[in-house]
């Protein structure tokens, strides 16, 4: 009686310090002094949620009937949590942008946030979790009446009170206390967090004590208890492989569907960093955890009589020895296990069960959430907090008309398969585009019909399906037996039927998802879900409406309160720089307004109340421009390449033009070789021709003499203009060419010209006209009369009139200054007009004795003077332009 | 698309956090295979069923699971301290 006494005022005590504790650490964070709260230990802690009572007491027992088997339990989470940068870091991150509220509005908001799927979800993890609830209650009541066993007035106690009942009732209370104390479900349970996290420590502790206790207080040391454990029953690794890797799959699934560890992992992640942390650290948790299990079975199975309950080993061991202390801390380890996992699993179910059915019931029955008098916010806490009571009656429920399994481990495994089935469409969503809503409606309702079917109502208070139905199947459908389905028998019955559901849920997912077309808003948040980290900022949008801002604000006021709507309405308007308190609706605002709002009420209802407001459930022109995205991206991503490709066929064009334009110039070269060297040949030949008369005949008449003498001068003369004419056209080509600019009058320089080529007015004449002793010309004045004495000099050879007669022009046009050069021959053929210009061109078969270079070199000149030089057709004779800019003109004024 | 947002060669330092994300990507399935070799652990009541052949000792099996999670946990740590924070913000662009 004393022990029960000492165990019941221990544990009250317990329960005090929790509340005490889950008490100062919502204070702190309320006074902003929390940042411990938010270290990633806390966070590494809470997740140990998943080590729930089933662990603590049922690994032992597990450990006692199936050897080594009981760590695939955790060495699925193991696998998951170092594998974390797989999924768990892509669900956190959606998880925070998306302000999910639980595992149903995962799924829900991920398959366009449809509310049919919400509730379907919601059913199966309350039908899943219930009988994980009662196992809790029941592990607790068995750990008092292991205590109560060698006390029979405790026995009377015990059979006096119901426990169950009691911690039912004292669960309740503290998750409603600390649980529900924010609305927002995204707002952290900074209370509930921290107790979480010292019962993790508590239980780690205790069970790390009691394995202490047993390897060096009983068994010896480290050799003596391998040595001891070989000798036992499970001293031989036995092992069946089927169940060795589909537990280990199971728990990994559950690990991340479980909606307890869900809140944990995501909702109540305070940052992502934290997952690095957890990464190595919870796997080391759960190393230490499962380390002295098999040391306490081998053990419990020596010392303890025949027929004693494994599962309580823990406990049972250090009491037949006589450690009261220790098998208290053992049972406060045992007392946290399941007090954690119930509470945390009340929340998120009730949560759950609040945002997804009865929020939406309420609001169709009061006409939405903008009308009505009542008080939504009122109303959503309320729900919550029957949602948490009604969770923990059917949990109670349960342990009372299951009236206890025989094995915990059995039923957490049930559950465990049951919430698998929810994988599919969570990783499916997650990473897969494809997914639409109907497919992951169609697997679940599969798998879950299967689990019920194979799993859980055989298992159900030890089977409500009659004998004749497990042997025969329905309607005497053989092959729909529950534990032989499609005739395939004798297969454990929980691989068996993790193994059909989770195949069927599968395959009916894929399929439904590739054949059915999921809506508009379902493939927006697809592409967010799955694209998560290239744009996690802006999960929603609404745009357009005529929404007003007022209704929005008296809908907000109901759910989150007034103060809090009312500095977020504030703070909206001076975002959009308004004064007061009701900004526009823009789409920005109503996201924004909507992320809110589904941190309390989950996003389908939020976008439901929202879209009743804004008027329809609109997918705005944003959404269906980033739904767009990738089509534009590839759009542009083609346009650039067509662009670049583009690029290089104008780069070879241009390429090939050079090519062809060098090829050009090689020729022009070769040309112009041949025919320099043909002119120095020509006057070559007879100079030396007549040299070498000169020299080798005798007896010539001085006259002759003299005429070849003549000869060969006059060739040198024309040799040397040749040179000289070539050096000037090269310098003038290359741009050497020094200018000798001045001040002059226009008039003068033809004066010098025709003075220059010493024309005889009886020979030609030559007739100016025009302004042009007015013009004054501020350029190289030897350049410019070398041009037109070159020109006078053509005329003057060429024109072949009978009475030549040479006109030059001068006028004024447009800027420029203009000097004709005209005469009255038979001007230059039309043909040749534009051969004039070039080198060595000569007008055929008249002998001038020019080189053909004068016109080239002149052409040059005028480039460099800043003018042209062109010929000019009709004008009834030769007749070239010499064209200047009069802007030097001007210069020189 | 993704070739597109990435560059083809990246920094030295860039390029040894791709490879510690493949080596965070591959740590799970180098875990789960290393704890499917106890499956090919001789058995009484296998369906080889080597009477002549010693069943494996749970101690060793023991030793063998938990070194296996020790050694984990330790490359898990690893990694988390090499990866650093903004490596983990383009992480979701893939590689």
């Amino acid at each position: 009686m004393a022990t029960l006494n000492i165990l019941i005022a221990v544990c009250l005590a317990y329960v005090a310090l929790l509340f005490a504790v889950a008490f100062m650490a919502e204070r702190a964070a309320l006074k902003g002094r929390g940042n411990w709260l938010r270290s990633p230990w806390i966070y590494t802690l809470s997740l140990s949620i998943y080590c729930t009572a089933w662990t603590f007491y049922g690994a032992v027992g597990y450990a006692a009937r199936s050897g080594l088997e009981f760590v695939t339990i955790y060495l699925g989470p193991t696998l998951v949590m170092i594998g974390w940068w797989w999924a768990l870091r892509k669900m956190v991150r959606i998880g925070r942008t998306q302000r999910i509220t639980s595992v149903a509005d995962l799924i829900s908001s991920r398959y366009g946030k449809s509310g049919l799927l919400a509730v379907c979800v919601t059913l199966l993890a309350v039908i899943g979790i219930t009988p994980y609830i009662s196992l809790q209650l029941q592990s607790v009541t068995l750990s008092f009446s292991s205590f109560a066993v060698n006390d029979p007035g405790g026995q009377s106690l015990i059979a006096g009170y119901d426990t169950a009942l009691w911690v039912a009732v004292g669960l309740a209370m503290f998750t409603i206390l600390f649980g529900t104390r924010n609305l927002d479900a995204n707002e952290r349970h900074h209370g509930v967090v921290m107790a979480i996290a010292v019962e993790a420590v508590v239980k780690l502790f205790a069970l790390i004590a009691v394995g202490i206790f047993v390897v060096w207080g009983l068994a010896g040391g480290i050799g003596p208890m391998l040595a001891r454990i070989d000798a036992s029953e499970i001293g031989q690794w036995q092992m069946d492989g089927g169940r060795w890797v589909g537990l280990t799959f199971l728990s990994a699934a559950a690990f991340l569907t479980l909606p307890r560890m869900f809140q944990v992992l995501v909702v109540e992640n305070e940052d992502e960093r934290h997952l690095r942390t957890a990464a190595w650290a919870f796997p080391t948790y759960l190393m230490l955890m499962s380390l002295f299990v098999v040391p306490i079975a081998v053990i419990g199975l020596e010392v303890m009589p025949a027929g004693s309950n494994p599962d309580q080993f823990v406990l049972t061991v250090p009491l037949t020895q006589g450690q009261e202390g220790l098998a208290m801390l053992s049972f406060l380890g045992g007392f946290s296990s399941a007090t954690s996992m119930v509470i945390v699993a009340s929340i998120a179910l009730s949560t759950m069960v609040s945002n997804h059915i009865v929020m939406p019931i309420f609001l169709r029955l009061t006409q939405g959430g903008a009308s009505g008098p009542s008080d939504v916010r009122h109303v959503v806490i309320l729900a919550r907090r029957l949602s948490i009571g009604l969770v923990l009656a059917l949990g109670y429920l349960y342990y009372k008309i299951s009236g206890g399994g025989s094995a915990l481990a059995a039923i957490g495994l049930v559950s465990f398969a049951g919430l698998a089935q929810l994988l599919p469409a969570m990783m499916g969503g997650i990473f897969w585009r494809g997914a639409t809503r109907n497919g992951a409606f169609a697997g679940l309702v599969v798998g879950f019909a299967i689990w019920t079917w194979c799993l859980l109502l055989p298992g159900f208070g030890g089977g409500v399906l009659s004998s004749g139905l497990m042997e025969a199947g329905p309607w005497g459908l053989s092959w729909l037996r529950p534990h032989a389905l499609f005739g395939i028998e004798g297969m454990d019955p929980l691989l068996h039927a993790a193994m059909w559901s989770l195949l069927l849920n599968v395959t009916v997912f894929v399929l439904v998802s590739l054949v059915s077309f999921p809506s508009p808003l379902e493939r927006l948040q697809g592409a967010q879900f799955v694209n998560i980290f290239d744009h996690s900022d802006n999960p929603q949008s609404w745009s357009g409406g005529i929404a007003q801002s007022e209704d929005l604000m008296i809908m907000a006021q109901r759910i989150l309160g007034p103060e809090e709507v009312q500095s977020f309405f504030q703070a909206e308007a001076a975002r959009q720089g308004l004064a007061g308190y009701l900004p526009e609706p823009t789409p920005d605002f109503l996201a924004r307004l909507e992320r809110e709002l589904s941190g309390a009420v989950g996003g389908a209802t939020a976008h439901a109340m929202v879209a009743q407001i804004m008027g329809a459930a609109t997918v705005s022109v944003e959404d269906l421009l980033a739904v767009a995205d990738e089509t534009a991206q590839m759009m542009e991503y083609s346009s650039q390449l067509e662009a670049k490709s583009n690029e290089l066929t104008r780069t070879a064009r241009q390429l090939r033009a050079a090519n062809d334009k060098l090829t050009q110039l090689s020729v022009q070269k070769d040309a112009f070789l041949s025919q320099i060297s043909h002119e120095l040949r020509t006057p070559m030949t007879s100079i030396r021709a007549f040299s070498e008369i000169l020299r080798d005949a005798e007896g010539l008449e001085p006259k002759d003499l003299t005429r070849y003498a003549s000869i060969i001068h006059a060739e040198a003369i024309r040799l040397t203009r040749l040179l000289d004419d070539l050096l000037d056209l090269s310098v003038l080509e290359n741009g050497q060419v020094n200018l000798n600019l001045r001040d002059g009058v226009l008039s003068d320089v033809i004066s010098h010209a025709i003075a220059a080529t010493g024309t005889d007015m009886h020979v030609m004449r030559v007739r100016r006209t025009g302004p042009a002793s007015e013009i004054v010309l501020t350029t190289d004045h030897d350049r410019l009369a070398q041009v037109f004495i070159n020109l006078i000099a053509n005329a003057q050879k060429y024109c072949d009139a009978e009475r030549p007669e040479l006109t030059i022009d001068v006028s004024r046009r447009g800027g420029r200054v203009i000097v004709d050069f005209i005469d009255n021959g038979s001007g230059i053929p039309p043909h040749a007009q534009g051969m004039v210009f070039e080198k060595f061109y000569r007008v055929a078969d008249r002998q001038a004795g020019g080189a053909g270079l004068g016109l080239a070199i002149c052409r040059e000149i005028m480039g460099r003077l800043g003018g042209t030089l062109g010929y000019l057709p009709g004008q009834g004779g030769a007749a070239f332009r010499v064209s200047l800019p009069a802007a030097q003109r001007m210069a020189a004024q | 698309m993704k070739e597109r947002a990435s560059p083809v060669f990246l920094e030295r330092r860039s390029y040894r956090q791709r490879r510690l994300m493949d080596a965070a990507r591959l740590l799970p399935v180098l875990g789960g295979l290393l704890w499917l070799v106890p499956l090919l652990w001789p058995q009484r009541t296998g369906s080889p069923a080597p009477a002549e052949v010693e069943a494996v000792a749970t101690s060793s099996a023991i030793v063998y699971i938990f070194g296996v999670w020790i050694v984990l946990a330790l490359a898990a740590l690893f990694l988390s301290l090499m990866l650093d924070g903004k490596a983990e913000a383009q992480g979701g662009r893939g590689d």
